[in-house]
């Protein structure tokens, strides 16, 4: 049961084949089993799950049941969850219980669907391989000594290890996508302002974007429809009209153009990657579509740009995380800067210091244009690419990640060459536009593989489409890690 | 030497919404501490402001009255500082792109001469919350009811000269924001705000000297004596052969001085950059449209009506025009009695001002309504009464004893003017006092007082007072 897709899942609910409660039992029995070797998830509360699951099964006795009704889902920790200790990844949220709900959350709570737990990931979401996180790393169900990719990295772990049949995730420069491309998943990061960021706990603003992950892009776009919508509480939050983000899953795609970056196949990229998603453009001629070349001429300028405005956003984001209303507040103090210094200190790992720093410094005065102005600006032409090989092309292909997943503790002590472990995906978010990752293969050590779908602004059905029809053709996704 | 006063003000008007700017919290003030402040409010994680732009009509309106070019697109940014009541760690504020932009003027009036006070721009922010000292020994609280309540700083350029043009200037202002709606001017509660930058410098120089700030000066009383002290402070350093050193400085009304809070060295880096939570706050020609009808007329405008279609000096017109509420009651008045404008400023200005500050009233809360006065002064202008009884009249008006005609009525206190009447009253008065009669007639012309006491005395005040003069006058001298 726990290897069945929500789709079919929300069948069998729908059809009292299984009960949301004993659903929501396997699962947690699974979590309470394979949890604690991956550490996927920060929390888990049966009590509140199994109430869930209970309320749920009434409203399918009632006959009333949506296609999320009585499916448990696992909620990243960075979505605030009314009653749920909501941490962030986070020391100096340890003991934050959250008095309201999230969007995201509340359109989960509406649809039914049961909150299965939170999940693990790295610290305020600042992290490419989970190893930042407050509750320790997780580990990838493929190998137990690669990490699960980030910051959605238990969301991803909890999915590909069956722990649960979907989970949500936010991206902000690559943390939905690279982690599903790390642990074989499917993973969808929508334009920005599709998901409301109410109650996701904000790294960057301009670039957080919620999604779903699951096994199967059929699964994400079932769970789109739930996530998405226009949300007055956020400015940022795009008023359109509701989609069906599953309508064009079925269709053909002879004639797709899809553009391949130049600048995505060049150095830096491993050859078992490069291989894998040969293999998938090979897949997808077959399927009908054809491959142009297109260009980025400004895609290597991602990460620094990246680098710099995300960290401005993050070191002021940040500063209401100060000891004063809730959250960590340091044992003994001083005085009031004492109070604020020691709490940040104690409250706030290393690689969240390291951005609050960066971000501090990119915005004062001095370096304010040389620094973050000039980054805005590059910002523009980095989006003005993608405007202009959209021009040529449907859907733009290529990897998520320039290698499978690495080993635990390889780069933490190199953030330059973790930061490029997300030098594929950060460029969509400077745009805005949707990215997702479906899985495409093996690389050399048995690690999966990620090609990274990139769409036009608002495209996310035909991104879905272009998936889903390649997971008809072949059964990377269906395939489970085994030996956890 | 001769030393030039140079201040420009800074000013935080409360904008009168019902909801924060951010928010979607109660302003209303006085409530329970933290009794008003939102999960926004309060910064939980994850929560996100959403603009008011209830706050976006009143800036606009207030750009639009002092003639101020208004920016289409301005931008929300945020200003970093840690701070126990900044919630977030940082204000949103606007910094490049200001909702009211350069343009701008004010109309002072000080002594004689009148001048205009240039605006160089207003923004929009969210105030902070309020840190208390007293009643937590050793600690302190928070009391988040304030933060997010909206705000316009309107920014004077270095244009006035002396303490009293910049009280003038914040009257005027604060007269400005009540009369066009957008703040309640209330100075107690903190709604209206000045800071002050004063530097000084030779006369006849054109650059500017060092300039201290002096925070949050709540009175123009204080505002006066703040500025006095810290130009005599400034001058002395000067004079002595020191250096002004860039600061700010807190006004200590207890010791009437000014004190250092901090300098410039030690000021923060507010690191201010757009905040992407925000979209920048797009003002179309329908917006403007509508926050120009609904712009009342403004008093510089209605003061110079005042002087040329009711002929009242430029003082009374200056008076009357101070507050919205007393002009309106003012041209009711003069409606209801047909003319008469300086009848009925003199009473404004007079018994029903006096009247209105002995019961701590404002004159929306007068219990003589203009319709009303102007019934009791149509009784003077026909002569039924004389002005004197008038004031009794009055008197028993406020305390609710009915309209004026009815208790003139009542009272008694009709005007005599049968010239009968008064004559028996001086042929009573002049049989009954020979020997002061004898005196006027002997050349003691000062005595005529006397008798119109007497005669006043005599008929209750109520003689017709030119008519009493004439009997008088002819039976004294026959």
């Amino acid at each position: 049961m726990f290897n069945t897709s929500l789709k079919k899942l929300s069948g069998l609910l729908a059809g009292k084949e299984i009960s949301s409660v004993e659903l929501t039992q396997i699962f947690l029995k699974r979590i309470g089993e394979l949890n604690p070797s991956l550490n996927a998830f920060i929390t888990v509360d049966e009590g509140k799950s199994l109430a869930q699951a209970k309320a749920a099964d009434a409203v399918i006795a009632a006959g009333k049941a949506g296609p999320v009704t009585g499916v448990p889902i696992a909620q990243k920790d960075i979505f605030c969850a009314k009653g749920w200790r909501t941490t962030c990844g986070s020391k100096m949220l340890h003991n934050f219980i959250a008095p309201y709900d999230a969007h995201v959350i509340e359109q989960f709570n509406r649809g039914g669907a049961v909150n299965l737990g939170k999940t693990n990931m790295d610290e305020f979401a600042m992290g490419s391989s989970n190893e930042t996180s407050y509750y320790g790393k997780v580990k990838n169900p493929w190998d137990l000594n690669a990490v699960p990719g980030g910051s959605s990295g238990g969301s991803a772990a909890a999915v590909a290890a069956r722990l649960c049949p979907a989970a949500t995730g936010t991206d902000t420069g690559g943390s939905i996508r690279q982690p599903a491309a790390c642990t074989g998943i499917t993973g969808i990061k929508p334009t920005y302002g599709v998901v409301s960021r109410y109650g996701m706990i904000a790294f960057a603003s301009s670039l957080d974007q919620g999604g779903p992950m699951a096994r199967s892009a059929e699964d994400c776009a079932l769970l789109l429809n739930t996530m998405a919508g226009f949300d007055l509480r956020d400015s940022t939050s795009l008023e359109r009209e509701k989609e069906d983000y599953t309508r064009d899953l079925n269709l053909p795609l002879a004639g797709l153009k899809i553009g391949l970056p130049r600048e995505f196949f060049a150095e830096g990229l491993s050859a078992d990657v490069a291989k894998a998603i040969e293999e998938a453009l090979a897949e997808y001629r077959k399927l009908g579509a054809q491959t142009v070349e297109v260009s980025l001429p400004n895609s290597k300028l991602a990460v620094p740009v990246y680098y710099v405005l995300a960290p401005a956003e993050a070191s002021s984001n940040l500063a209401r995380f100060d000891g004063v209303r809730y959250g960590y507040r340091a044992p003994e103090y001083g005085d009031l800067v004492d109070m604020y210094q020691k709490t940040r200190a104690q409250g706030f790992g290393a690689e969240v210091k390291r951005r609050i720093m960066i971000g501090s410094y990119v915005l004062s005065a001095g370096y304010y244009d040389a620094y973050y102005l000039k980054a805005q600006k590059l910002r523009r032409l980095i989006a003005q690419d993608f405007t202009d090989a959209f021009k040529q092309c449907d859907v733009i292909m290529g990897p998520t990640a320039p290698t499978t997943a690495f080993n635990l503790g390889e780069k933490s002590d190199d953030p330059v060459s973790m930061y490029l472990s997300d030098i594929y995906t950060i460029a969509v978010n400077l745009a805005g536009l949707p990215g997702m990752s479906v899985p495409a293969g093996f690389g050399a050590n048995g690690r999966p593989v990620g090609l990274q779908i990139i769409g036009n602004y608002f495209s996310e059905a035909k991104m879905l489409n272009v998936a889903h029809q390649y997971q008809q053709a072949t059964d990377w996704h269906t395939r489970m890690p085994q030996g956890i | 030497m001769q030393w030039e006063i140079v201040i420009g003000l800074e000013t935080h008007a409360q904008l009168s919404t019902q909801s924060k700017i951010f928010s979607g919290a109660a302003t209303a003030y006085g409530a329970a501490p933290n009794s008003q402040a939102c999960a926004v409010d309060i910064a939980l994680p994850g929560v996100l402001p959403v603009f008011n732009r209830v706050a976006a009509e009143k800036a606009v309106k207030f750009g639009l009255a002092v003639g101020a070019r208004i920016n289409r697109r301005s931008v929300f940014e945020r200003k970093n500082y840690f701070y126990p009541d900044l919630p977030k760690g940082y204000q949103i504020t606007q910094l490049e792109l200001p909702i009211v932009a350069e343009g701008g003027k004010l109309r002072i009036q000080v002594g004689d001469h009148e001048k205009d006070i240039r605006i160089t721009r207003a923004h929009m922010e969210e105030d902070a919350g309020k840190s208390l000292h007293e009643d937590f020994h050793g600690m302190t609280g928070i009391d988040l009811n304030r933060a997010g309540t909206p705000l316009v700083e309107i920014v004077t350029e270095p244009d006035l000269r002396s303490s009293a043009e910049a009280v003038a200037y914040a009257k005027a202002l604060h007269s400005l924001v009540r009369w066009i709606g957008i703040c309640d001017g209330n100075m107690q509660e903190g709604s209206f705000r000045c800071d002050a930058n004063v530097s000084v410098r030779p006369k006849g120089t054109e650059t500017l000297g060092t300039r201290c700030e002096i925070k949050n000066l709540n009175s123009f009383k204080f505002m006066e004596k703040a500025i006095d002290y810290e130009v005599r402070r400034q001058i002395e350093i000067l004079e002595d052969g020191g250096r002004i050193v860039q600061e700010t400085r807190l006004y200590d009304p207890d010791r009437d001085e000014t004190r250092s809070m901090r300098s410039k060295e030690e000021a923060n880096d507010y690191r201010y950059f757009p905040d992407p939570d925000l979209l920048p706050l797009v003002i179309d020609e329908a917006f403007l449209d509508r926050a120009r009808a609904s712009l009342p007329e403004l008093p510089q405008a209605m003061r110079e009506r005042f002087v040329s279609e009711h002929g009242l000096p430029v003082y009374d017109a200056g008076v009357l025009t101070v507050a919205r509420e007393l002009a309106a009651y003012f041209e009711e008045a003069v409606r209801a009695l047909g003319g008469e404008a300086k009848l009925v400023a003199n009473w404004l200005m007079g018994d029903l001002s006096a009247q209105l500050n002995k019961d701590g009233l404002e004159i929306g809360a007068s219990p003589i309504s203009a319709v009303r006065l102007a019934g009791l002064l149509k009784r003077i202008v026909d002569g039924t009464i004389s002005g004197k009884i008038a004031k009794e009249v009055f008197a028993a008006m406020w305390a609710g004893e009915g309209e004026a005609d009815a208790i003139i009525e009542a009272k008694g206190l009709k005007q005599v003017s049968d010239s009968g009447a008064i004559e028996k009253l001086v042929d009573e008065i002049i049989a009954a006092n020979s020997a002061q009669v004898e005196e006027y007639r002997g050349g003691k012309e000062k005595m005529f007082g006397f008798f119109v006491g007497l005669a006043m005395k005599a008929s209750k005040g109520k003689a017709n007072p030119a008519q009493l003069n004439d009997i008088l006058k002819k039976k004294l001298a026959s």
